[in-house]
């Protein structure tokens, strides 16, 4: 089986898939205790919808890199759904599950109006499970998914103390002077990037997972925000790393795989908090 | 030199005004009790001196040196913080914030003033525990801390002693007249008539009828001998 993994491992498309896999998980797990704990967490799902929609408006364009397009599509998304979510004119869920049943049924649509490939369901399916889009990047996008994860963990680092903040307490925080419009807005932006990264490796369906289970995982057993988001950070890298080695060993789906490893993360860590009661620091 | 006036202040919400022609002003060192039934505006009230809501009508100046930045403000606890991974020490340096601007990170002076303010809090054995485990009581003392690192001049408490046991309730209060006597000006909202005036200078009483004076005029008022009837408060 090694023999097997070091033969597999020299080849360059499963370089990049580790690569975009350990960024993109990194990327995704450290607003994961920020998304939970603020309820934002069906505007990542909604977003992923989005996500998926302007996908097939790329591939029915026939663009041959579809990621500038899907991403500005989803910023624009994350920034209204941000906005309905504050004036209470369409309740926030309510808001979010409109776009994203509307952006999921219309990018079906449009995919079946004017299909430009044969294997139509092949490319639905591939885009809502990430069935093989991980294993076929394009050095191009490795290096845009390089430096958009770089940009997701430079701003996370630099605005840790802000983020903790507003997560924390968002009226205090404005009623102090923290600019907490612009930082929520900051949010949403990296959502989108982070969920844009995602779906590469998971598809639109199961982006969710990848940004909730992590931080799920170490909110069990940890009791500071500053452990929390190192542990889910290092649980989300080491189970798409696993997930990533096991499909390809075993021939399943990536994006499937890495969550259904991250369940069992889940189960881990629940019962690592049962038994130690939670007690460290 | 007054701190805090408000000027012909209607209060509300989508237009509705719930208080209407409100007018007061709070000096450097007083110690305001905001009193009213339920539903009567107090918490709005708070939340447009705070700044997370317009007023309806009139204005809000802030003089004598305080900026509309320098309120320190303990709120009643939200859901979310129930469930919350945070060390106490997070919670409280995260008060500094304010000062910090565009830098990302505390600075040794921030760092050590929050030492300072868990210590007056008497919560520094406290610091690597977890926020949500603590009592009541405790996590008072983290968010009145963190207030402290937010402010030297004025501290904003939304029923501070609300779900407080009756000892940590005394303590609470004990704790907030300590920090009146340093020279902090203080605006209390409390539905605990008897013990807010025991400790307060001035009273502002919102309902039906308002009520802006010190305690004495207060006691001596129809509206204040009326509510206050039944308590005997020893000062």
């Amino acid at each position: 089986m090694l023999e097997k993994l070091s033969l597999y491992l020299q080849y360059p498309f499963v370089q990049y898939a580790l690569i975009v896999g350990v960024l993109t998980a990194l990327c995704s797990s450290l607003l994961g205790v920020t998304l939970v704990l603020k309820r934002f967490s069906f505007i990542g799902d909604g977003l992923s919808h989005v996500a998926f929609g302007a996908m097939s408006l790329a591939s029915v364009l026939n663009l041959t890199n579809n990621m500038p397009l899907v991403l500005i599509v989803t910023i624009i998304c994350a920034i209204l759904l941000l906005r309905t979510g504050q004036n209470a004119k369409i309740k926030g869920d309510a808001a979010v599950a409109m776009i994203s049943v509307s952006a999921l049924a219309i990018g079906y649509l449009l995919m079946n109006l004017f299909a430009s490939s044969s294997n139509l369901s092949g490319d639905v399916c591939s885009t809502l499970f990430g069935a093989t889009s991980i294993l076929t990047l394009q050095p191009s996008e490795v290096w845009l998914c390089v430096g958009l994860s770089l940009v997701v963990v430079a701003v996370f680092v630099l605005f840790y103390n802000k983020i903790f903040c507003i997560t924390f307490d968002e009226a205090f925080a404005r009623a102090t002077g923290t600019r907490t419009n612009l930082y929520n807005l900051l949010i949403a932006v990296i959502i989108a990037v982070i969920i844009v990264l995602a779906m590469n490796l998971v598809g639109s369906l199961l982006i969710s997972a990848l940004v909730i289970f992590p931080a799920m995982c170490a909110m069990r057993v940890f009791k500071s925000f500053r452990a929390v988001t190192v542990c889910s950070a290092i649980v989300s890298v080491t189970c798409a790393l696993l997930g990533i080695l096991i499909a390809i060993l075993a021939g399943t789906p990536v994006g499937s795989t890495i969550v259904a490893v991250d369940l069992v993360a889940f189960a881990i860590f629940s019962l690592a908090g049962m038994i130690f009661g939670g007690r460290k620091g | 030199m007054s701190q805090l006036i408000c000027k012909d202040l209607s209060l509300g919400y989508d237009g509705k005004a719930i208080v209407k022609g409100l007018n007061f002003s709070v000096d450097a060192g007083t110690y305001l009790c905001v009193v009213g039934e339920n539903g009567s505006g107090k918490s709005t009230l708070m939340r447009t001196l705070l700044g997370l809501q317009l007023p309806l009508h009139g204005e809000i100046i802030t003089d004598d040196g305080l900026r509309p930045n320098e309120i320190g403000y303990l709120p009643q606890q939200t859901a979310a913080q129930k469930d919350f991974p945070a060390s106490v020490w997070e919670v409280v340096l995260s008060g500094c914030q304010s000062g910090c601007g565009l830098r990302p990170f505390y600075n040794r002076a921030e760092k050590q003033l929050a030492v300072e303010n868990m210590k007056k809090m008497g919560i520094e054995a406290l610091a690597r525990r977890c926020y949500r485990e603590l009592s009541g009581g405790q996590q008072q003392r983290v968010l009145l801390a963190r207030a402290l690192n937010a402010t030297r001049k004025m501290l904003l408490l939304d029923e501070p002693v609300a779900g407080l046991d009756p000892k940590a309730t005394a303590e609470m209060y004990r704790t907030i007249a300590a920090l009146n006597r340093e020279g902090i000006t203080i605006i209390m909202i409390s539905h605990d008539l008897s013990a807010a005036i025991a400790y307060a200078s001035h009273v502002l009483h919102i309902g039906k009828t308002l009520f802006f004076g010190s305690k004495q005029e207060y006691l001596q008022s129809d509206i204040g001998f009326a509510a206050s009837e039944g308590d005997e408060p020893n000062a």
